[in-house]
């Protein structure tokens, strides 16, 4: 039952993964891609956790914080860079 | 006791993903950036804060971790979509025909 | 508030972060945490954190229990109203970009409304500018400044008054 409920919450985490990448991939704008990698770190960090759930590993989580740390930033200076140069 | 912690800890689980798939689902239907940057961050943060407190219902002795990176999403995932939808505005991003009255372009120019 | 006074109070916030980072309490680890935390202080010291502009009365604690409730009960809110309108075949929205005013004096109190209301139904800060912000809205409901500050700022603005000022 409960692993059930895992899968089915991974296999929802996924399909959203991949509805995010066709806007990633369909942009038209950068400011578009930018918000869909956001998305996509957000859904990853999800799917990292999941992960560790499923192997029982609480090391993974920070794997979690450290992605969830450098995807931040990494839409800020994007962000940055767009204002300057769009 | 754990195991009906379990079962909730999965249901809670499952309904965060909803909310995951809800914003993506949004991100493709919305026309334009701003409404787009809505859908991503709201939909999302609290579709994580779920996934990661169904998480630490399963699995009580990870909580403070699950509880210091969901605090952490919630304080930089809307402050990335506000650097985000400014950038774009700035960039002269379109806006959908829908969009009734802009009082930034009013005040600093429209670049679009 | 003084000079110290901020620095501590970025101290103990790094602390605070520390000890969760690392889900114990062993001396060894709390060593190393305060010396990596002393460093930051001394070349951040005027950044802020969390508790700085804080006021630590009882009547901030009590406004801070209640702002936390208020701001879960919106972003649920926020959630379900989204989702409804993402899954209507029409997609019923009329957005509009408004300005709104806020009393909050502390830079905190502000960067927390501007979070706020970002993360609540239909709303999307787009800028901060002293006492102005520019909000996305999806669903506008009034574009003058006084009707939307009324309907986006003055729920979360009654909290944190109280906590920051």
């Amino acid at each position: 039952m409960v692993d059930l409920l895992i899968y089915l919450a991974a296999a929802l985490a996924g399909a959203a993964f991949l509805l995010v990448l066709y806007r990633f991939l369909a942009g038209p704008k950068p400011a578009d891609r930018v918000i869909a990698f956001d998305v996509l770190t957000i859904i990853s960090i999800t799917g990292i956790a999941l992960a560790a759930k499923i192997e029982g590993r609480i090391i993974y989580l920070d794997v979690a914080l450290v992605y969830a740390l450098l995807s931040f930033l990494g839409v800020i200076v994007i962000a940055r860079y767009l204002e300057r140069n769009l | 006791m754990q195991a009906m912690l379990d079962i909730l800890g999965g249901l809670v689980l499952v309904s965060g993903t909803v909310f995951l798939l809800l914003g993506a689902l949004g991100l493709n239907r919305m026309p334009d950036i701003f409404n787009r940057i809505q859908a991503g961050t709201k939909t999302t943060t609290l579709g994580t804060m779920l996934t990661l407190a169904g998480i630490g219902l399963m699995q009580p002795d990870w909580s403070m971790k699950l509880l210091l990176i969901g605090l952490f999403m919630l304080f930089t995932n809307p402050l990335s979509s506000q650097v985000l939808a400014r950038a774009a505005h700035r960039g002269g991003a379109r806006k959908t025909p829908e969009t009734e009255v802009d009082r930034y372009a009013e005040d600093h120019g429209d670049p679009s | 508030m003084s000079k110290a006074q901020i620095s501590a109070k970025l101290f103990i916030t790094l602390i605070l972060f520390w000890m969760l980072l690392n889900g114990t309490f062993a001396l060894d680890s709390f060593i190393v945490g305060v010396g990596a935390s002393l460093i930051i202080v001394y070349f951040f010291r005027d950044s802020l954190s969390f508790l700085s502009e804080f006021r630590f009365t009882p009547q901030a604690l009590m406004a801070t229990l209640s702002y936390v409730a208020f701001f879960l009960k919106e972003l649920v809110k926020s959630n379900l109203r989204l989702a409804r309108i993402v899954l209507e075949p029409d997609l019923p929205i009329n957005p509009g970009i408004v300005k709104v005013r806020t009393k909050l004096k502390s830079r905190m109190g502000r960067l927390l409304l501007a979070n706020s209301i970002t993360l609540t139904p239909g709303t999307l800060t787009i800028e901060l500018e002293d006492e102005w912000l520019y909000i996305h809205w999806v669903t506008l409901e009034s574009a003058d400044i006084e009707g939307a500050t009324q309907a986006i700022v003055e729920g979360f603005e009654r909290h944190l008054e109280v906590m920051y000022g």
